[in-house]
């Protein structure tokens, strides 16, 4: 099939990043300042911020998953810990992100589709059986709800005797992304913010080794920002978490250091190299300047990355491995402290045992035969990636500056604005495709014309399954206490018209009392209302 | 511009298309790339916005008189969602409305859209202007 040589056969045409950052054919010391150099866990961080980098420790490899019912995750989690897995990543279905619970009409057509169903702490007990919650970190990739799963967490580890500052993980619990890309809002943005606000200074006190919080770009780089973008929404986000919390009473010198990101990682290698390490400067640059934060582990940019999402295809699934083991090597020299790595068939599917583990083994290769890990920030000092994090970190702070000059952040969502500017960005990178000015291998150029292979049949969710999620839901209601439920949302329904009570408490007993996450979102939304999306 | 850029007139001009999300997906980029497209190919675009029921959507199709309706859904419930659209839309004696759904949809599960009356399914990876001339085809 006859495509666009991406080698501009004019030298004068100018070649650029996916961000629009132009590069020189050579790179030389004139492109940058000496920024890059010096020494990992100096401020501002650039080369990373740990002296040892990941000899000290490897980063965690945790794949996102989960299955219908808490059983088969349970078993999926064995499987991947058998196999070298370090970590829990734990996908939930639809209805448990949105706050419904599964016999909801709302809810019933989606139950255990993208994740596990978890709507109450007998689920989370089934979901953790047999696995040590004081010996493993678990994350959780939770939004709308995330205040619930956690209180739901701390309920499970009382239950089985773990002490509560044994616990490690992250819950995702950064709405305002939500509002602008992933979609599982529940509540306005000012009583959501009140609510990460409540889970990270609870956490602070009661989990202390705990990520309350990981501030996500991955998603809106998904649905089409670029690097740049990506970068420059998240730390905006970040720092509307951090005002949120100085207003709460929170001490930035504390609250700081469990502050954790999360971000895709795509297919432009020295950009997303790069992304990470001007972010991690600018990031540690923002809270010295801005709030004169003086600890340096209150520094520390510290963040997960997913490889794959929009960067795999559907076509020729098999290509992805490829792209995966490209974009977990960037996630590595970038500084990575946790990577998810996609299975290949993650465009059709949930993945199966086979494409779960094929992922896992991927990141495993480049951990333990690459050699790559071996240094750290092994490309510090090359003049084109020390000239590409100088211009990318100059371009967050622009991009930045636009949302400061439109009035911040919470506005520019509550308004719409950013969601219409990603939306644009979509359109554009869609536009690009369509016209081959990106290639992408099968899918505008070396398509097999002969046709696709059959990627196979994608397994169907088993009816029995969703049966078996409602069932559980019953017994279970059927068998708590009523009056007791009642009791603790009717005092979580009074905390919550008080801005000076911090909720997690009251979610933490509800959670005991097994209310479930439809009881207690209900009486939340019945206070605060819900989310009216702006229009398009 | 994104189709039949060689043509005179654009492709869906007085066209009158509702963009819907129904259930819980929050996945909403693909619809609103859908929707500019549409958008710039001349149809009146209505976008629902997410978590929208069948019975609402096919309410607002009804109301607003639209020509066709997108149903977006990559959350892996398009075979009930659909099918819960497709008759909402005839108990309100609105079944010839044309219904095209777009999203993560395996191959396995096209037959069974087309077969309820689905006219068109497209995935992420076809040319927006392959997409408009489907439906422009349709309405024409």
């Amino acid at each position: 099939m006859p495509m666009a040589n991406k080698t501009a056969p004019d030298p004068d045409t100018p070649v650029r990043t996916p961000s629009g950052i132009e590069l020189p054919l050579v790179a030389t010391g004139a492109h940058h300042d000496a920024n890059g150099e010096g020494l990992p866990a100096r401020y501002p961080f650039t080369r990373g911020i740990f002296p040892d980098g990941y000899r000290g420790r490897l980063w965690t490899m945790r794949q996102y998953s989960g299955l219908a019912t808490a059983e088969e995750s349970n078993q999926r989690y064995k499987f991947l810990l058998a196999r070298g897995q370090t970590g829990l990543s734990v996908a939930l279905d639809l209805p448990t992100q949105c706050g419904y619970d599964p016999t909801d009409p709302m809810a019933r057509p989606e139950v255990g589709k993208v994740g596990v169903s978890l709507s109450n702490l007998a689920e989370m007990e089934t979901l953790f059986a047999g696995i040590d919650l004081s010996a493993i970190s678990t994350s959780f990739t939770i939004n709308g709800t995330a205040a619930i799963i956690y209180a739901m967490y701390i309920a499970c580890a009382d239950k089985r005797g773990v002490p509560r500052d044994k616990l490690t993980g992250t819950i995702q619990n950064d709405i305002l992304k939500e509002y602008v890309a992933r979609g599982t809002w529940i509540f306005p943005v000012r009583p959501s913010m009140r609510l990460i606000a409540d889970s990270v200074l609870y956490a602070n006190e009661a989990t202390p080794r705990f990520n309350p919080i990981s501030i996500a770009g991955a998603h809106v780089r998904d649905a089409g920002a670029t690097a740049v973008e990506e970068m420059a929404y998240t730390l905006a986000n970040g720092l509307a978490y951090v005002d949120e919390l100085i207003a709460r009473g929170g001490d930035v010198e504390k609250f700081a250091k469990r502050l954790s990101f999360f971000f895709y990682v795509h297919m432009d290698f020295f950009e997303e190299v790069c992304k990470f390490r001007a972010a991690r400067r600018l990031w540690a640059r923002l809270l010295k300047g801005r709030y004169g934060v003086r600890d340096e582990k209150a520094l520390h940019f510290r963040f997960g990355v997913v490889c794959g999402g929009l960067s795999l295809t559907a076509a020729q699934p098999y290509n992805n491995v490829v792209r995966v083991t490209v974009e977990t090597m960037a996630a590595v020299l970038g500084g990575a402290q946790s990577i998810f790595t996609a299975a290949f068939d993650e465009a059709l599917q949930l993945p199966t045992e086979f494409s779960a583990e094929l992922a896992l083994r991927t990141q495993q290769i480049v951990a333990h035969e690459s050699g790559i890990a071996n240094t750290v920030d092994p490309l510090g000092g090359s003049h084109l990636v020390e000239f590409l994090t100088d211009r990318m970190e100059r371009e967050m702070e622009r991009v930045m500056g636009e949302i400061d000059a439109y009035g911040g952040v919470v506005k520019a969502i509550e308004e719409g604005w950013l969601q219409a500017r990603i939306a644009e960005r979509a359109l554009e990178r869609k536009r690009n495709i369509d016209g081959k000015r990106t290639i992408v291998v099968g899918v505008n150029a070396f398509r097999r014309e002969e046709g696709e292979a059959d990627a196979g049949a994608v397994p169907r969710l088993d009816p029995a399954a969703t049966q078996e999620v409602f069932d559980k839901f019953e017994a279970v209601r059927q068998r708590r206490d009523p009056a007791g439920v009642e009791r603790t949302l009717a005092k979580l329904s009074d905390a919550a018209a008080d801005d000076r009570e911090n909720l997690l408490p009251y979610l933490v007993d509800c959670c005991h009392a097994y209310a479930t996450v439809g009881e207690m979102v209900g009486r939340l939304k019945s206070r605060w209302g819900g989310f009216k999306e702006p229009g398009l | 511009m994104i189709a039949n850029a060689t043509a005179g007139a654009p492709p869906l001009k007085g066209k009158r298309i509702l963009v819907a999300k129904p259930g819980l997906d929050g996945h909403d980029i693909g619809a609103k790339v859908i929707a500019l497209a549409l958008r710039d190919a001349g149809a009146e675009v209505i976008y629902t916005g997410l978590r929208k029921t069948p019975d609402y959507i096919a309410r607002v199709a009804v109301d607003e008189d639209v020509d066709a309706v997108g149903l977006s859904l990559l959350s892996g419930s398009h075979r009930e969602l659909v099918a819960q659209t497709v008759s909402s839309l005839r108990q309100l004696e609105a079944g010839d409305i044309p219904v095209f759904v777009g999203g993560t949809i395996p191959q396995q599960d096209q037959p069974e859209l087309l077969a309820l009356g689905v006219k068109r399914i497209f995935t992420a990876e076809m040319a927006l202007a392959d997409v408009i001339a489907a439906v422009a085809e349709v309405l024409k």
